[in-house]
């Protein structure tokens, strides 16, 4: 039932943007640059996605008041894939053949990442993918602006080995089941057997998505926690299935200080939703948090909040900023830079000039795209949640470090090249 | 709780300056980058005894203690700063300065220093909270102040408390008798801390005495007995609760397609309707009686079932009264229902999920037995379920309307003959219906997200529910739902809750085989119209 509603659903939809896309069309002019944003704006991913679609809004409106790129205005053409993967895969298509945009912002799960992929290497388009992911992948025609295994999980692991994250000994692996939490899990996995941690001591956990009822695995977790060693949880739920696994937590009265939990798909935005003062302490590791106290950041938070207001956005007034928002404003103006480096906006002209480009972030640090493998350095900063919702930085590198999109703890992998093949 | 520790520091703030200084070095550390020496300036001043030590720590908790670049640590309650180690207020405020950041290790060593102060204090609630504070894992560097406080103490609970604390931190003690008495002392506790604590003790590499080995042992077994009892009465607690979830999700769906025979596909949205009215008067309470915000609940049970019943209503007048018996009609066009529904709601309130935030009596939950916490939510959503049921049965079984419900489902052509305003009474039918789902989207609102295709995820598990039950039986929907919650819960226990969801619907597609007509069959001559 639920296939053949999607199914209906997708139909009436896309029916909907073909005219929507047929009206812009006729509104364009010749000194434009289109560039596609496929973000969910409904579904279980919304609570995610729907502000980066605001920040590339942002960006680009922006881009467009300082004179926009080699003088042309950029116009942005705004679809919603609806949490729904193999819409993902459609909508893309849509954007480069009929609404001929030059450049696709877009995706957050790696799923809809993996669905949309096929499409971007057959019609050679660019995709920038600004979320943390598994790793795993070098595609020629995306450019990964989120963070590696090496640039998140792995320091976030280590932090908590460490004696201030707790000295943790026994690992909760909890995720949503998909390619993203596997993969990372799998990573995880091979990098705890490398520091001594036997299988007996780590417990994998899945649910599906948009799962809303925690209190098994709770349960589960706390049983597993009272075996005698210090005990950590490394969640990688994403969308909104963390509000109500986070209300469970906090009901079930379960303290950082006891286990901690250290998340890699939670961020300010995703916290809005939830009292946070039964989870002070908890982690998150990111490449940027909003607490992170420099001039561009200042600004890129100025920027933000102005552009609710302006929008009016619901809950303008509280609005936050986050990492993957971040990374979406590095990727546009990076992809700006190499146009304008490359005076052409052609895909393998703009790849070649991205090579190199550097940005002055607002995570502190002047971060480069690597000459190579199409990934940014990041620093990576954890941090932990405070009573009002944003982080605590306790830990975080000295600058930026460079991706491993190849993890070496999944066997095989290095034989790897780290840059992708061209055609 | 931040905004009333402010309070607090700011209604002792008049009294800081008289205090004697504390020790400047060790209050300097506080700020100290390194996390042990940090620690270590904690635990000196938690146990120096001085009542004023107090303010500096829980200023350090709260993130109002603040340092200069040049070192100079001062609290900073709300806009003027006080010399952390004379009390002295500090006048103009230092241009720079940042606060002071803590982590997770710090914070527990924090949490126990101050819990530690605190024992002496002349409340008995305060003194109360500070021995459950020290419940979890206090250092042997606070055994003196225990020690002092328990000599102190005349109230039997805290005594009691004190006592388990001080038998934990005694767990690390360098005398093995002390360890020994330790051990044997919290064999009689049954939380899961205690045998993640005792646990470590049973392995000769961390524990060298063998008697302590020993005693550790069979503490560890008496502790796993009495823990396993708690874990399956956790699990039942687990299964009925979600079991009543599913119950009222479905309790609306077995009046409009049970009593009715409405294939109601639209059941979902109307899940919905009532949630977005919970999240409505949540907004109404906060902005026009803010005294009153966390009673919006309470509020909230008329209003989400008038919109959804009026929702209802309308549905059954518009599309669904023309299309009675004609089965695929009806749920074709409940379906185009359920989208318009979605749609009308992405447009009212956006696309994403909007916060329904639990008050403040539903967060929490209470320990029944050591191990066992039940989530205030999940047990007032049961006690609503049976609200609901007690509501739904009362209003079949004892009004006229329900007696008119109930003819009209056995014998509608008869019914209609001795005067029984047929289209009326199934108007009427639906908007109960519809009206008990919107009761059951107030109870999801508080436990899962509320956004604009919630329903979608409640349809499938509704018809579920209803057919396993027995179409047109509202005791079989009850006992399919509890059913179906406890198996979910158990299988999920055991294998996970991915293959949980494929198993249950495995054993429901051979049960609706072996056994078509669900759980409680209707007999009598009316059935086979």
């Amino acid at each position: 039932m639920q296939t053949r509603r999607n199914f209906l659903k997708m139909t009436a939809l896309s029916s909907l943007m073909a005219l929507s896309g047929l009206a812009s069309l006729s509104a364009m002019a010749a000194d434009t640059i289109k560039v596609g944003i496929l973000h969910s704006l409904s579904g279980t991913m919304a609570i995610s996605e729907t502000a980066l679609k605001e920040t590339a809004l942002m960006t680009i409106a922006d881009i467009n008041a300082h004179g926009g790129v080699m003088g042309k205005k950029l116009v942005p053409v705004v679809v919603d894939p609806a949490s729904n993967w193999p819409l993902f895969a459609e909508k893309a298509r849509q954007l480069i053949s009929k609404d001929k945009v030059d450049v696709v912002f877009g995706c957050w799960t790696s799923v809809s990442r993996k669905s949309v992929l096929p499409v971007f290497k057959e019609l050679n388009g660019l995709l920038f993918y600004p979320v943390q992911y598994e790793g795993e992948e070098l595609e020629k025609n995306v450019f990964y602006t989120g963070a590696a295994p090496n640039q998140q999980a792995i320091p976030a692991v280590e932090y908590l080995m460490s004696k201030d994250g707790g000295g943790a000994k026994r690992f909760v692996l909890l995720g949503t089941d998909y390619v993203y939490p596997r993969t990372t899990n799998k990573i995880l996995r091979a990098f705890l057997h490398s520091k001594g941690v036997s299988d007996a001591d780590i417990m994998e956990e899945y649910t599906p998505f948009g799962h809303s009822d925690y209190q098994t695995i709770i349960a589960k977790i706390k049983k597993f926690a009272s075996e005698g060693k210090k005990t950590a949880v490394v969640s990688t739920i994403n969308g909104d299935s963390n509000v109500p696994f986070y209300k469970e937590l906090g009901n079930a009265g379960i303290k950082a200080t006891d286990i901690p939990v250290v998340a890699f798909s939670v961020g300010e935005e995703e916290l809005r939703g939830v009292d946070t003062k039964p989870l002070v302490g908890q982690l998150a590791a990111w490449n940027y948090f909003e607490s992170i106290k420099n001039p561009t950041n200042t600004a890129f938070i100025k920027m933000y909040k102005d552009w609710a207001k302006k929008q009016k956005l619901p809950n303008a007034d509280t609005v936050v900023t986050n990492d993957p928002m971040e990374a979406t404003y590095i990727g546009i103006h990076m992809w700006k830079q190499a146009v304008e480096k490359a005076k052409s906006t052609d895909t393998d002209k703009v790849i070649a000039a991205m090579a190199g480009q550097t940005f002055k972030a607002p995570d502190g640090f002047t971060v480069e795209m690597d000459p190579k493998n199409h990934h940014l350095h990041k620093p990576v900063f954890i941090g932990e949640i405070r009573p009002d919702g944003q982080f605590n930085v306790v830990w975080k590198t000295k600058g930026p470090i460079k991706a491993q999109p190849w993890s070496p703890y999944i066997p095989g992998n290095d034989k790897k090249k780290d840059e992708p093949d061209t055609k | 709780m931040k905004r009333f520790l402010i309070a607090l520091l700011l209604c002792t703030l008049p009294a800081l300056p008289a205090r004697a200084a504390l020790d400047p070095a060790l209050v300097k550390q506080l700020a100290a980058e390194d996390s042990d020496a940090r620690i270590a300036a904690i635990q000196k001043l938690g146990t120096s005894g001085d009542p004023d030590v107090l303010k500096v720590l829980k200023a350090l908790a709260s993130d109002s203690l603040m340092v200069t670049p040049d070192g100079r640590v001062f609290l900073m309650p709300e806009d003027k700063a006080f010399d952390a180690a004379t009390g002295a207020e500090i006048d103009p405020v230092p241009a720079e300065y940042d606060a002071i950041t803590i982590n997770n290790r710090i914070r527990s060593e924090l949490d126990n220093a101050i819990a530690g102060l605190r024992l002496l204090n002349p409340d008995r609630a305060v003194r109360l909270a500070a021995a459950r504070e020290l419940q979890s894992d206090p250092g042997i560097e606070l055994v003196p102040v225990m020690g002092k406080a328990l000599a102190k103490e005349t109230d039997a609970e805290i005594r009691h408390l004190l006592r388990f604390a001080l038998d934990q931190a005694n767990l690390a003690s360098p005398d093995a008798k002390l360890r020994l008495a330790a051990v044997r002392a919290l064999g009689h506790d049954a939380s899961p801390t205690t045998r993640g604590l005792l646990l470590p003790l049973t392995d000769p590499a961390n524990e060298a005495d063998a008697a302590v080995r020993q005693a550790a042992t069979a503490s560890v077994k008496a502790i796993e007995s009495r823990l396993a009892i708690g874990d399956t009465l956790g699990q039942i607690f687990t299964g009925i609760s979600l079991g009543s979830i599913l119950l009222l999700a479905a309790l609306g769906l077995a009046i409009t397609y049970g009593v009715m025979g409405v294939i109601n596909m639209a059941h979902g949205e109307l899940l919905m309707v009532g949630a977005y009215a919970a999240y409505f008067m949540q907004g109404v309470f906060r902005s026009h009686l803010p005294a009153y915000a966390d009673w919006y609940v309470v509020a909230a049970i008329p209003v989400s079932f008038l919109a959804s019943a009026l929702v209802g209503m309308a549905l059954e007048c518009t599309v669904i009264r023309w299309l009675y018996g004609r089965p695929l009609e009806t749920l074709l066009a409940t379906w185009g229902l359920s989208l318009i529904l979605i749609q009308a709601a992405r447009v009212l309130f956006g696309a994403q999920n909007v916060e329904v935030g639990n008050p403040a009596w539903m967060s929490g939950g209470v320990e029944v037995m050591a191990g066992l916490v039940l989530p205030w939510n999940r047990i007032v959503i049961i006690g609503f379920t049976l609200f609901v049921l007690a509501l739904v049965w009362v209003l079949m079984q004892k009004t006229r309307l329900g007696l008119f419900v109930r003819a009209v489902t056995q014998n509608r052509a008869m019914a209609g003959c001795v005067g029984v305003p047929t289209a009326r009474i199934d108007t009427l039918a639906f908007g109960l219906g519809a009206g008990i789902a919107g009761l059951g989207g107030l109870a999801l609102s508080q436990v899962a997200n509320v956004g604009p295709d919630m329903g979608q995820g409640y349809i499938v598990d509704s018809f579920m529910v209803v057919v396993l039950g027995g179409v047109g039986q509202l005791a079989g929907t009850v006992w399919a739902a509890l059913g179906l919650g406890v198996l979910t819960k158990f299988l999920e226990g055991w294998t996970g809750a991915v293959i949980a969801k494929i198993v249950v619907l495995v054993i429901i597609i051979v049960f609706i085989q072996k056994r078509p007509q669900g759980l409680f069959a209707l007999k009598g001559r009316f059935v086979e119209n």
